[in-house]
């Protein structure tokens, strides 16, 4: 959500029970506000909280002019003091995707993962166990960085893409129809399209390419893995990922307001087909 | 920006100036073959206020249509695409002449100016084509500016700005004709010539083409270009006639950039689309309404004196400062609906217990206890009991043959507990939301407890959906709901030490009841706890729900004496057979007494149960203890010392670092003991068979005499 719009937005988010207590509220409007200034970001984004045993993580999200481009992310304890955080690679994902459980909540803390590796040595081959220490940040990244890719949410004419490439935001736009918003049709994926390619040349065809340049949700696997709800009467419609479950995208139809937070502890929902 | 600012401060008669060429080339216009032009042009006299018709400039300017004629001549050679073929060129030149009409300024200097005008144009030539990116702006001498100004007065033309802004719009376009020469766009323009009076009037055309070129750039942020957008704008004005469309204009801007990006649907509105929501807001109105309704003095007394109705709203304070909780409107709706709840029945005691998700629409439940005596209508019992006995053995008795009778009897099901008592202590009421209707939720079941244990499923929000699992679950969603309700109350539902103690009645010592104690009251003499405490150790909080035992019960019921009694009825053999199966003795379930400390709770593979917070760590003073939980994610629980509440807000789930997995169907019954007769036994092979044959051949002639042993021996080898 974007940090201009907090209060507004958290009220609107309020539905999923999980906020924020008004200090901490009150140290994000102002903490945010210098985060801005200080690393020149075009827009900052409240992404979330992730709960930890110990401690909270709060997070927060820079982002420049071209709305696509990587996002730097900072994280802090306390809703004063932001570090930033690495951007994510590939060696992270497949580094982390072997840490289970709960984050600490102490950004220090060290995973130990025994891992059965080859080691050659000189003519023999054996196997050793070997003790891979990873670190809490390093999870936490990209935990983020998948959360994004896989769930983050963007209605449909938010923004659009200039011929030259970069993506802005469409100060025009008004919001989705009310009929629009029920359909998961009409929301987009926060990130680089993936599946855009793979659509026949007919699809393609009723496509408007300065809006539609990002994979829409409703082809998300499994099916099903989005809760689409109108809360509010009609006032507000509410998108909850199943898949992530604290993921919440909230839109006030006909109006500019929209926005996601995520709160939870970071695992990803693998029981979702069982669920379903 | 500073460049326009220190413009704006030079010659104020410029802007003078730049009107008289203005109103030569409108009053040309007038009299010019545009097509379509004239008459127009007149009609557009009729609205304009306070505005002389042309007739002063063409008095004024005959002399000199010539120049402004082949501006126009050449302005329309130049560009054919935009004057004559588009609709929209009509009105853009109304615009011209609108604007013409719209100017305030009268010169009276048109017949000095004006051929210092054209003289200067070879002048300016020369400095246009000098001048480079620099800003050389202030120094342009006036003959410059107005030749410049020429050109700007058709940007102007085009500017739908109001009259007052014409000098700082005048000064813009001149900074704007500079880059625009100066820049690299693809202009197809042959550079001026300097030095030859003869070219002014194609200096002008090449003017306007500039102008024009400039406008048709597309912009660089949204593809977009001015032109278009103005002659778009001027359509959409010009078809629909606003009022004071000069002071909406900036919004009709707008609207016009927005119908960009917006596909051609139908032009039917869908009125409809708005229903849902009044719907909504009536029935939250309702809600407001309802204390209205009863506006007797008594009953409001009466009403303050029983009232079982929580504060939610402080409990939702509270809850907020741990950052938990649905936002004020929405609890103070749901605080109405409660009322609401409250009124409608008999409730003793009622808690907003929490909110549970679902896929398409979300429960509030809330927590009631009726009065004593005023038990609900007792419903219907849905009795979900699993025996089978026998059930398989009757619809063999019609074959001839007596099938082997299936033995399996079914565990019998375990009887749920009493309301009041147990995991039924209290009535559940549901709603979607408030001001929609309140529910009431059927008793739990051991058997649904003990199924939900297994599965792992989504509400979908409507209480009828059958729940498709395995193991199958005994109900619908009403029940699973019911049952995950139960699960949760019996797992977080927590109080600080001290604040509930055991009855009196039921004697200090602690025994071996059955069960446990049940009952509890509040402790009148509970002083509270520092939260400092209640934050450093779990042992200052103890669990005042009873923990719901493996068999799906709190208070632990014993089947097989129950078996003991029923059996009388039935067969002796059977009886044998069945306990031949069954355990002898099953052993009694244990669980943790009422109000044991959480400390004691188990871990989740290393996680502990429990986190504890304070609220803020910036005023320690005031914060009050939070206490999540780990095991259901969702699970709060505050207290202040001296307050307490628990609250739920979540999917409805169990937490477990494991994926869930489903459990595995029971292996297969036996259906026949194993004997001889339908052991399965492979058939003998030839040699097997012979070989036998000829041993029992054998036997038989052993009894007999050895005589024939030769006879054998053939026998034998005729087999072979």
């Amino acid at each position: 959500m974007d940090a201009e719009s907090l209060l507004l937005s958290l009220e609107l988010a309020s539905g999923s029970g999980q906020g924020l207590s008004p200090d901490r509220r009150a140290s994000l409007l102002t903490s945010l506000m210098l985060v801005k200034r200080d690393y020149r970001y075009d827009r900052v984004l409240f992404w979330g909280r992730i709960l930890g045993l110990v401690a909270d993580y709060y997070i927060a999200q820079g982002l420049s002019e071209d709305q696509l481009a990587p996002r730097k992310t900072l994280y802090s304890l306390n809703c004063m003091e932001w570090s930033l955080l690495p951007p994510a690679t590939d060696e992270m994902m497949v580094q982390t995707s072997v840490v289970k459980g709960r984050f600490t909540g102490d950004p220090s803390h060290e995973y130990e993962h025994t891992e059965l590796q080859k080691v050659n040595d000189g003519e023999k081959v054996f196997e050793e166990e070997v003790v891979v220490q990873i670190k809490e940040e390093t999870r936490l990244v990209s935990i983020i960085d998948q959360i994004d890719k896989a769930v983050s949410v963007i209605p449909r004419g938010a923004l659009f893409k200039t011929p030259f490439g970069p993506v802005h935001v469409n100060r025009t736009f008004e919001g989705l129809s009310l009929s629009q918003a029920k359909k998961l049709s009409s929301y987009f994926h926060f990130r680089e399209p993936v599946e855009l390619k793979n659509k026949t040349l007919l699809e393609k065809a009723d496509l408007d390419p300065s809006l539609d340049f990002l994979d829409s949700l409703e082809h998300d696997i499994p099916k099903g893995s989005w809760s689409i709800q109108m809360e509010r009467g009609n006032a507000l419609v509410v998108l909850r990922s199943l898949l992530w479950p604290g993921l919440t995208f909230f839109h006030a139809p006909r109006t500019k307001n929209c926005g996601y937070i995520y709160v939870g502890t970071g695992e990803k929902n693998i029981d979702l087909p069982f669920m379903l | 920006m500073e460049d326009l600012t220190s413009l704006k401060q030079e010659d104020n008669q410029e802007p003078e100036e730049a009107e008289q060429p203005w109103e030569e080339i409108t009053a040309a216009s007038s009299q010019d073959p545009v097509p379509g032009l004239p008459e127009p042009l007149e009609s557009e006299q009729g609205p304009e206020t306070g505005l002389q018709p042309g007739s002063s400039p063409p008095q004024s300017s005959q002399s000199r249509t010539s120049t402004p004629l082949n501006d126009l001549t050449g302005l329309g050679a130049s560009s054919p695409p935009s004057f004559p073929q588009e609709p929209t060129s009509t009105p853009s030149t109304l615009a011209l002449a609108r604007q013409d009409l719209w100017s305030p300024w009268k010169s009276d200097k048109t017949t000095s100016v004006i051929p210092e005008a054209r003289t200067a144009h070879s002048n300016h030539l020369e400095q246009s084509s000098d001048k480079g990116e620099s800003a050389p702006h202030q120094k342009c001498q006036s003959e410059g500016n107005t030749f410049q100004q020429s050109q700007q007065t058709k940007h102007h033309l085009h500017e739908p700005k109001d009259a007052s802004h014409n000098n700082s719009k005048l000064k813009e376009l001149r900074l704007d004709i500079f880059q625009e020469e100066d820049s690299n766009s693809n202009y197809d323009l042959d550079h001026p010539e300097p030095g030859t009076s003869e070219v002014t009037p194609n200096m002008l055309e090449i003017a306007i083409q500039n102008a024009k070129a400039y406008l048709l750039k597309t912009s660089s942020k949204s593809g977009l270009n001015l032109y278009d957008h103005l002659s778009n704008m001027l359509t959409k004005i010009l078809d629909e006639r606003p009022e004071n469309a000069v002071d909406i204009i900036e919004n009709i801007s707008q609207d016009v950039k927005m119908a960009h990006f917006s596909k051609k649907l139908d032009t039917l509105q869908n009125e409809y689309e708005m229903l849902p929501i009044y719907e909504t807001a009536e029935k939250q109105k309702a809600l407001f309404l309802q204390g209205n309704l009863e506006g007797a003095d008594q009953e409001l007394e009466d009403e303050i004196a029983e009232n079982s109705l929580p504060n939610v709203m402080e409990s939702a304070f509270y809850f907020e400062q741990a950052g938990v909780g649905l936002g004020t409107d929405e609890t103070y709706r749901i605080f109405l609906a409660l009322k609401q709840l409250t009124d409608a029945h008999p409730i003793q005691r009622c808690r907003f217990w929490g909110k549970i998700l679902g896929l398409e629409m979300n429960y509030i439940v809330a927590e009631v206890e009726f009065r004593e005596g005023e038990d609900e209508e007792e419903m219907e019992e849905e009795d979900v009991t699993e025996e089978r006995d026998n059930g398989d053995s009757e619809a063999d008795e019609d074959d001839e043959d007596e099938l082997p009778k299936s033995l399996y009897k079914a565990p019998q099901a375990i009887p749920k507990e009493e309301s009041r008592t147990g995991a039924n202590k209290y009535v559940y009421f549901v709603c979607n939301e408030p001001g929609g209707p309140w529910v009431k939720l059927p008793s739990v079941t051991p058997a649904q407890i003990v199924i939900a244990r297994k599965i792992k499923k989504f509400f979908t929000g409507r209480l009828d959906t059958p729940i498709i699992s395995y193991p199958p679950f005994p109900g619908n969603e009403s029940n699973y709901l019911r049952a995950q309700i139960a699960r949760i109350s019996a797992g977080t539902h927590v109080s600080p030490l001290g604040f509930y103690q055991f009855g009196e009645e039921e004697g200090e010592e602690e025994e071996e009841v059955e069960g446990g104690r049940e009952s509890f009251e509040e402790n009148p003499d509970f002083e509270g706890i520092q939260v400092t405490d209640l934050v450093e150790s779990l042992s200052n909080w103890v669990h005042h729900v009873q923990h719901i035992l493996p068999q799906g019960r709190c208070n632990w019921f014993n089947p097989v004496q129950k078996n003991e009694e029923e059996e009388e009825e039935e067969d002796e053999e059977k009886e044998e057979e069945e306990k031949g199966e069954e355990p002898d003795y099953i052993g009694q379930e244990v669980g943790p007494p009422l109000l044991t400390p959480i400390s004691e709770d188990l871990e989740i593979q290393n996680i502990p149960p429990w986190t504890t917070r304070l609220s803020s760590n910036l005023i320690p003073q005031y914060a009050i203890a939070v206490l999540r939980s780990n095991l259901w994610p969702g699970a709060y629980a505050f207290s202040n010392g001296k307050k307490f509440e628990n609250f739920y807000i979540g999917w409805g789930h169990k937490y477990s670092p494991d994926s869930y997995t489903p459990p595995v169907p029971p292996p297969v019954y036996q259906e026949y003991p194993s004997g001889p007769e339908i052991t399965e036994m492979d058939d003998p092979s030839v040699e097997e068979e012979q070989a036998f044959r000829a041993a029992q051949a054998a036997a038989e002639l052993a009894a007999e005499e050895n005589e024939e042993t030769e006879e054998d021996e053939d026998e034998e080898d005729e087999y072979d």
